[in-house]
């Protein structure tokens, strides 16, 4: 795990940038943490850094948005999801197996109908109210292999 | 489909089931409305802090032919008589949607009459038409519910433009997920409307995001400023709390409203949506309108929140500027407005 610490939303922003630059077709990045905590900013950097030009809204009302960007991104919000069944009828196999990049929200309640392999960012409020500290995890044989890039990536807000 | 083949009372049905409502309506020539039965699943979603797709779905198809019987024998029409029906496709839950359109064409099919995909926000810009047939245009829309935040200027029936949108969460989607964060349950809209009513609007200075800066909207850093401001204040009064965040809501969406409306030169300033159910937002909009000298329009709260009567509306005005829709529509979670 690579804890980082941001101290404003422009800088969680700016991180999920420095992500979304080593993102790649069929990746999963499961976005975690309290409300309020800045997922939202976490997934308008991420949009940004991919290149979509249309802003990144909340997709809880619809459960998925998608966006088109120098690939494609599905944007997901399962705060409302209470069942794995429920999960399964947004399609999301179907969704990972497209030529795109999927970031869910709030993805601890689906975590069972995850894939084998996924980034879990979880953002936690710090101590004083822009601060940030962002827990990265790297699920999965696949990503475990990307940790030395990845380490790389999130240096500059690295604790360590 | 020429205006001719329709006639200008002709009856359509509406149906409307994007979210968590089951509703259906019968509206003659998209001005008179004969009836509109709602059907709430509020109390099915309550417990769970917010609407469950599955749930919802499944509540609809149980719904969706007793009340559209219901909205028919209450307009004291048969089904022979019924001209046209017009159906939400989106935007809203994929599975929801797909029981109105669905039901509306099979139900088009089997009468023999023209089909109409209805767009949700389309649909609540025709609403405060519908109960105010003088309004003119162009004509100014605030429309704010738990899904969107946007203001739209209308010069006439189909046209319309987009001036500002959220950049983040919707208005509502805030009051539900503040509402959330104070225990208040589930609609957060009006439990948050209730406890303001004896809190101090002025407690709490909260941030009023981009409120001199353009049309648009953003209402994510204002939860955050809530949840910040409770823990390093855990004595404070949830009314308080609950009165300031909706004075910063409110204060916000009536200002880029009255902007706007006066930028344009608009006739008249309407609201719509869910959240214009929301006491503090109808008072203060009233309130600018009345200083401005500009026509404002409030919608009764059953024709702000989604109903199935600004459905057959719209679907009367979509059927006579571009006829009838293919029945192999399919429902659009994300359709935009323009």
């Amino acid at each position: 795990m690579i804890q980082a610490r941001t101290t404003s939303s422009d800088e969680t922003a700016a991180l999920a940038a420095a992500v979304a630059e080593l993102a790649g077709a069929g990746d999963l990045i499961v976005l975690s943490g309290d409300l309020g905590a800045g997922k939202t900013a976490f997934a308008k950097g991420f949009g940004a850094a991919l290149g979509v030009s249309e802003p990144i809204t909340s997709p809880t009302f619809t459960l998925v948005r998608e966006y088109v960007g120098r690939m494609k991104l599905y944007h997901l919000d399962v705060y409302r999801l209470e069942q794995i069944e429920e999960a399964l009828d947004l399609g999301l196999a179907e969704l990972l197996d497209d030529d795109a990049v999927t970031l869910i929200e709030w993805g601890d309640a689906i975590l069972p109908a995850l894939p084998p392999d996924y980034l879990e960012v979880r953002l936690e409020l710090g101590e004083s109210d822009d601060d940030r500290v962002i827990e990265v995890s790297l699920i999965g044989r696949a990503w475990a292999a990307r940790s030395v890039v990845v380490g790389r990536a999130l240096q500059r807000w690295s604790s360590c | 489909m020429s205006p001719d083949v329709i006639s200008a009372d002709a009856p359509i049905l509406g149906i409307e089931t994007s979210c968590d409502e089951t509703a259906a309506a019968l509206v003659c020539g998209g001005r008179t409305v004969l009836s509109s039965v709602v059907s709430s699943q509020v109390d099915l979603h309550a417990r769970f802090g917010g609407v469950v797709p599955e749930i919802a779905s499944r509540a609809h198809l149980d719904l969706i032919i007793p009340i559209v019987a219901e909205s028919v024998v209450s307009s004291g029409l048969s089904d022979s008589d019924i001209a046209a029906v017009g159906a939400t496709y989106g935007p809203g839950l994929v599975g929801s949607l797909l029981v109105g359109v669905s039901a509306g064409k099979a139900l088009a099919l089997a009468w023999g009459v023209p089909f109409v995909a209805v767009n949700h926000l389309e649909a609540h810009l025709y609403a405060s038409l519908l109960e105010d047939p003088d309004l003119e245009f162009p004509l100014v829309v605030l429309l704010v519910s738990g899904g969107h935040t946007m203001i739209v200027r209308m010069d006439g029936p189909g046209v319309y433009e987009i001036l500002g949108q959220t950049l983040d969460d919707a208005a509502g989607e805030a009051f539900d997920k503040v509402a959330r964060f104070l225990g208040l349950g589930y609609p957060g809209g009006p439990a948050i409307d209730r406890l303001a009513m004896s809190g101090d609007p002025a407690a709490i200075n909260f941030p009023r995001a981009m409120l001199d800066d353009g049309y648009d909207f953003s209402f994510s850093g204002l939860k955050t400023s809530v949840i910040n401001w409770v823990r390093k204040h855990p004595e404070v009064e949830a009314v308080d709390v609950a009165a300031s965040f909706q004075q910063a809501v409110v204060d916000v969406l009536v200002a880029k409203a009255r902007r706007a409306a006066h930028d344009t030169g608009a006739r008249g300033l309407a609201i719509g949506g869910g959240v214009a159910a929301n006491s503090q937002l109808r008072e203060s909009f009233l309130d600018v309108c009345v200083r401005d000298d500009i026509r404002g329009f409030l919608p009764s709260r059953e024709m702000c929140t989604d109903n199935a009567a600004m459905v057959a509306a719209a679907a009367w005005y979509r059927l006579n500027l571009d006829g009838p829709s293919p029945l192999d529509t399919g429902a659009f979670p994300n359709l935009a407005l323009a």
